[in-house]
């Protein structure tokens, strides 16, 4: 039962395999799930009657949805994108501010080696083209904790474009079938992060912190591929995943480091794309997808009433679950690019074009940096199912937990049991108990070689599949304890003695003659009765499949 | 001995016959006398006199840092200062201390230059007549020279004395007044479109802009960001090469400084001319050129030319361009520039804190004049996204095509150029008032300011004494 570590997206048909968030393990509502075709860049939601409006007559045209999204991730490096401040999360406040942070006139902005390193990595991962001149510009806009009164960004020429992203998505009866969607990305620029403003609106005071001014940012613009609020959420879990494995960015969209604006629109197929509204702001993948999901209907609702959509910005209310316009028309001004005069063009090279007698320290060899990429998430799950011979839902669930894949791999390095018992156990029963206490892998008092011994004590049938959870029940209350200790506490081996084995069935089917009765008469369930009993008798430290034979070689005696 | 170069007063500090403390009493004696200049807007007196302390120690030792230890200098206020007020003549940065100090000023304090003070300007360096801002107009310290009274009494209408004061020109006419009056020895400027040629020009000294990317902005409060350049004021050649020898060079600080370690400059006592390949930009000789000025040009010309040096007629076609495509790029940059001033982190700000954008509005009105503002709401207009390709772009690429213009001259064997810095000599405040900022900074900058749009060094040297007698001067750009 792979269920746990699945998410539907689309009622019945279409699954997520990425686990977007550990709250929301089920499918979710009708009210913002739909169907999906499954085929690229195609998702006609008009299947699904729930997703047109009330009103609609039969025979209308379908709807097909279309989502875009700006990504920002937060570059995981010591320092700021232009200045030697230190980057941390969680500082006291404007304790992490140099003088450029802060805007002080004269001051000047300085690249930072490092973010621009993790630009061309994350370049490379999703396929960009890296550009091997690329420029930063301006983009001006007032307010409080934008010090310069503008941002350096990279509007007219970004340091990669032209690349893409890969993510799956299950589908088929049992949701067997994975299904590898693509979405384009069309760039990812170096940029500035803002500060922050809090609001006090008892003393009508905004409080400013610079901590994260200046921080590097990388935005990952994709093209409106997607179809669906989990169809996005599923391709920014997986470009997370990725960032991760980088290096390149932490990620952790609770601490603000990855941060979503989603471009959305609808439209009839075969007919040019409707009008976008912005949303912005979205920081769990499980806002984002109940956001985007929420603005598609709303969207749908209006046009079906004869009622226009407006090219708006817009923020997603969690509580209330529904778009809001924003107060601010932040995304509605003239931003008034400018080239950035201060920094020159940002050169890149490769192995072929490096200067001769260049300072290493100096420049950046594109080559150099794809020779230090490391596995990508596509790659160690395609691993993962190669080695071991597990499914492709379940490589995605052991990736999906921070620390989970580690896990398992240790627990398969000291254990004989099969690498599918061992999925089972770690994606169902570990990862169920973690979820049920709200823990992270690190957190479990069970480590890999106490499961690797309970699991070696199962398959060396020292104990019954039903013992052995007991074991790792009671191994969870009991720390320090081993499995074995547990096991010969509470006498919970399997029977050994066959001749008291079918001392016990000899009585049972004395006891139950009208079961015994109904499994003559060749009712094949009346022998699982039987074996349940005897289970019972012998608290369920007896084999099952020992106790099936005996049953069968007594009755036909 | 405050008359000297800074070579001869620096040998004279070796040499003992006065002590760098004696210097800067001296200095800031001549600068309490000549307080009416209005040239310093801020006297560094104690800072200058426990510098001139420990230059004192230095020598007594017997290793002094070199040519500029004890030597009094004095720096625009629109360079970062570290713990001394930096204004910009402005009232939005009034009362503001930098945590810093520029490089340059680093630079000349590392080498043991004494820092007498901070000098006046146009407000935020927008300006070519020192007149515009907050503190008042810096007065030419020709002005009060004998001839010249002399020469104004016999005049009719010179009937207010106080009124026939001569402008120094700009921005940089607080250290252009500072080294022409003799309170410094080198003074630093800063030069986007001719700001420290010009003054030197009016002031009779020498003005230098270093090419674009020799010499390090950090800490130089910008007007255009891709024209700005520290500029050095001295009262001959040689000293401003001195200076030149200190603050060039790489600045990891500023990115667009060159990583090139380069040469010290040292000027070889230059007779022979006779390799010298001088040309004349025919589209300089505007009709807005006064005839005596004409006459030096072509007098200077000769001179050349008559030691054997090559003078040919060069032809730099874009030049008309110049002004309208500087307006273009010089007030977009400043409104970029001048964004940062919010009244939040720093500066002025207002009392009005009814909302944020009422807070930054206000703060802006009372922070900046008028011209600072003009510029800010055209720089803007251009900016917009249904103009920035009609003016921005453009002026870019005539920008591209007058710096071409410069690259072909000197590939075609031109080695220097040699063109007026200013159309006439310094004129009366009350007459350089009757036009506004506006107008008085593209015409006075015709000369000087294509040399920033293509990055080129320049340099304003004093040739001749006018029959005025106000300095003549002739404006020298060559690549290096």
């Amino acid at each position: 039962m792979a269920a746990p570590m699945l998410r539907g997206c689309c009622l019945g048909r279409c699954w997520a395999l990425a686990c977007i968030d550990s709250g929301s393990r089920h499918g979710r509502g009708a009210a913002t799930g739909f169907t999906s075709s499954g085929k690229r860049g195609q998702s006609f939601v008009a299947q699904q009657p729930l997703l047109t409006a009330q009103k609609s007559r039969k025979g209308e045209h379908k709807w097909a949805a279309v989502v875009g999204l700006e990504i920002h991730a937060q570059i995981a490096s010591n320092s700021k994108l232009f200045s030697g401040s230190q980057v941390h999360f969680a500082a006291p406040p404007n304790s992490l501010v140099s003088f450029f942070d802060a805007s002080l006139p004269g001051t000047l902005p300085v690249l930072n080696r490092r973010c621009v390193e993790a630009a061309v990595m994350t370049g490379l991962a999703l396929n960009c083209h890296i550009n091997k001149k690329s420029l930063f510009d301006r983009k001006h806009y007032f307010y409080a904790d934008l010090p310069a009164g503008y941002q350096i960004t990279q509007q007219r020429l970004p340091i990669a474009v032209n690349g893409s992203l890969a993510y799956s998505v299950c589908v088929g009866k049992k949701w067997r079938q994975v299904i590898t969607k693509t979405v384009r990305i069309k760039q990812i620029q170096l940029e500035q992060d803002s500060g922050k403003s809090l609001h006090d609106e008892l003393r009508s005071q905004t409080l400013i912190d610079l901590n994260r001014a200046g921080v590097g940012l990388l935005e990952v613009v994709l093209e409106p591929d997607m179809s669906c609020g989990e169809e996005a959420a599923t391709a920014v879990r997986e470009l997370q995943l990725i960032l991760q494995a980088l290096g390149t960015s932490q990620a952790n969209m609770a601490e603000g480091q990855l941060r979503v604006d989603a471009n959305i629109s609808v439209h009839h197929p075969g007919e040019p794309l409707g009008v976008r509204t912005e949303v912005k702001n979205l920081n769990s993948a499980r806002f984002l997808a109940r956001a985007i999901d929420y603005e598609i209907q709303r969207q749908i609702n209006e046009l079906e009433n004869g009622c226009e959509i407006l090219n708006e910005t817009r923020s997603f209310d969690y509580k209330l679950g529904c778009t809001v316009p924003m107060r601010d028309k932040e995304g509605k001004q003239d931003y008034r690019f400018m080239p950035e005069p201060n920094l020159p063009p940002l050169l890149l090279y490769d192995t072929a074009s490096l200067p001769a007698g260049a300072d290493p320290q100096q420049v950046i060899n594109i080559d150099r940096i794809r020779e230090q990429l490391p596995e990508l998430p596509s790659e160690t799950r395609e691993k993962l199912i190669q080695q071991y011979g597990i499914l492709p839902e379940h490589s995605f669930a052991l990736l999906n937990e921070v620390g989970l894949l580690e896990f398992f791999q240790n627990v398969i390095k000291e254990t004989r049991a099969e690498p599918k018992k061992v999925t089972s156990w770690v994606l169902n029963i570990f990862l169920g108990f973690l979820k049920q206490r709200n823990l992270a892998v690190n957190e479990s008092p069970v480590t890999p070689s106490v499961l690797a011994e309970l699991l070696n004590l199962l398959d060396r049938k020292v104990i019954s599949s039903a013992a052995a959870k007991q074991v790792f029940e009671e191994l969870w209350r009991s720390k320090g304890k081993t499995p074995s200790q547990i096991v010969s506490e509470r006498k919970l081996e399997l029977m050994q003695d066959e001749e008291a084995l079918e001392r016990v069935c000899h009585a049972v089917m004395e006891g139950h003659p009208q079961v015994v009765m109904d499994m003559k008469r060749g009712n094949p369930r009346a022998i699982n009765k039987l074996i349940g009993l005897v289970r019972k008798v012998t608290h369920n430290r007896a084999d099952p499949t020992v106790i099936k034979e005996i049953l069968e070689k007594q009755l036909s005696s | 001995m405050l008359g000297r170069t800074l070579q001869e007063v620096s040998a004279a500090l070796k040499q003992g016959q006065i002590t760098p403390v004696e210097l800067c009493q001296k200095c800031l004696s001549l600068i309490k006398k000549t307080k009416f200049l209005n040239a310093y807007i801020t006297i560094s007196e104690e800072v200058a006199l426990k510098q001139a302390e420990e230059s004192e120690k230095r020598y007594k030792k017997g290793h002094s840092l070199g040519a500029l230890d004890g030597i009094p200098v004095a720096v625009k206020d629109n360079f970062s200062t570290s713990g001394i007020e930096t204004t910009c003549a402005s009232n939005m940065l009034k009362g503001y201390v930098p945590p810093y100090n520029a490089t340059v000023v680093q630079r000349l304090l590392d080498q043991g230059a004494v820092l007498m003070g901070k000098t006046n300007l146009d407000e935020f360096a927008m300006g070519s007549g020192s007149t515009d801002g907050v503190f008042g107009p810096v007065k030419n310290p020709w002005s009060y020279s004998k001839q010249y009274r002399e020469k104004r009494k016999q005049k009719p209408h010179g009937e207010n004395e106080d009124s026939n004061w001569l402008i120094t020109g700009g921005s940089s006419g607080g250290s252009a007044a500072a080294v022409s009056a003799f309170t410094c020895f080198a003074a630093l400027g800063s030069d986007t479109g001719g700001s420290t040629r010009n003054p030197a020009a009016h002031c009779g000294i020498v003005g230098f802009k270093p090419s674009y990317g020799l010499v390090s902005r950090h800490g130089l409060i910008p007007l255009v960001n891709s024209m700005d350049v520290p500029g050095i004021l001295t009262r001959c050649v040689d000293d401003a090469a001195t200076v030149l020898g200190v603050l060039a060079g790489h600045d990891p600080k500023d990115s667009t400084t060159i990583q090139d370690p380069g040469k010290p400059f040292m000027l070889s006592s230059l007779t022979d001319v006779s390799k010298l390949c001088i040309g004349i930009p025919k589209e300089y000789l505007v009709p807005e050129l006064s005839s005596e000025v004409r006459s030096f040009w072509s007098k200077a010309a000769n001179l050349f030319e008559s030691e054997g040096a090559k003078v040919i007629e060069v032809s730099l076609p874009h030049t008309s361009y110049s002004i309208v495509c500087y307006h273009v790029l010089c007030t977009s940059e400043v409104a970029s520039n001048m964004a940062r001033f919010d009244g939040l982190e720093y500066g002025h700000r207002c009392d009005i804190d009814v909302s944020t954008e009422a807070m930054y509005a206000a703060t802006r009105r009372e922070g900046f004049n008028d011209v600072v503002r003009g510029r800010i709401l055209a720089g803007n207009f251009f900016l917009l996204k249904e103009n920035y390709a009609n003016y921005f772009i453009k002026a870019q690429k005539v920008r591209r095509l007058i710096a071409n213009d410069f690259v072909n001259v000197f590939n075609s064997g031109v080695d220097v150029l040699l063109t007026p810095t200013t159309l006439s000599e310094a004129v009366p405040y009350l007459e350089f008032i009757k036009e506004d900022n506006r107008t008085r900074s593209a015409q006075d900058d015709i000369f000087t300011q294509a040399v920033n749009m293509a990055g080129l060094p320049a340099v304003k040297i004093l040739l001749l004494l006018s029959q005025n007698p106000m300095p003549r001067n002739q404006n020298n750009s060559t690549l290096y």
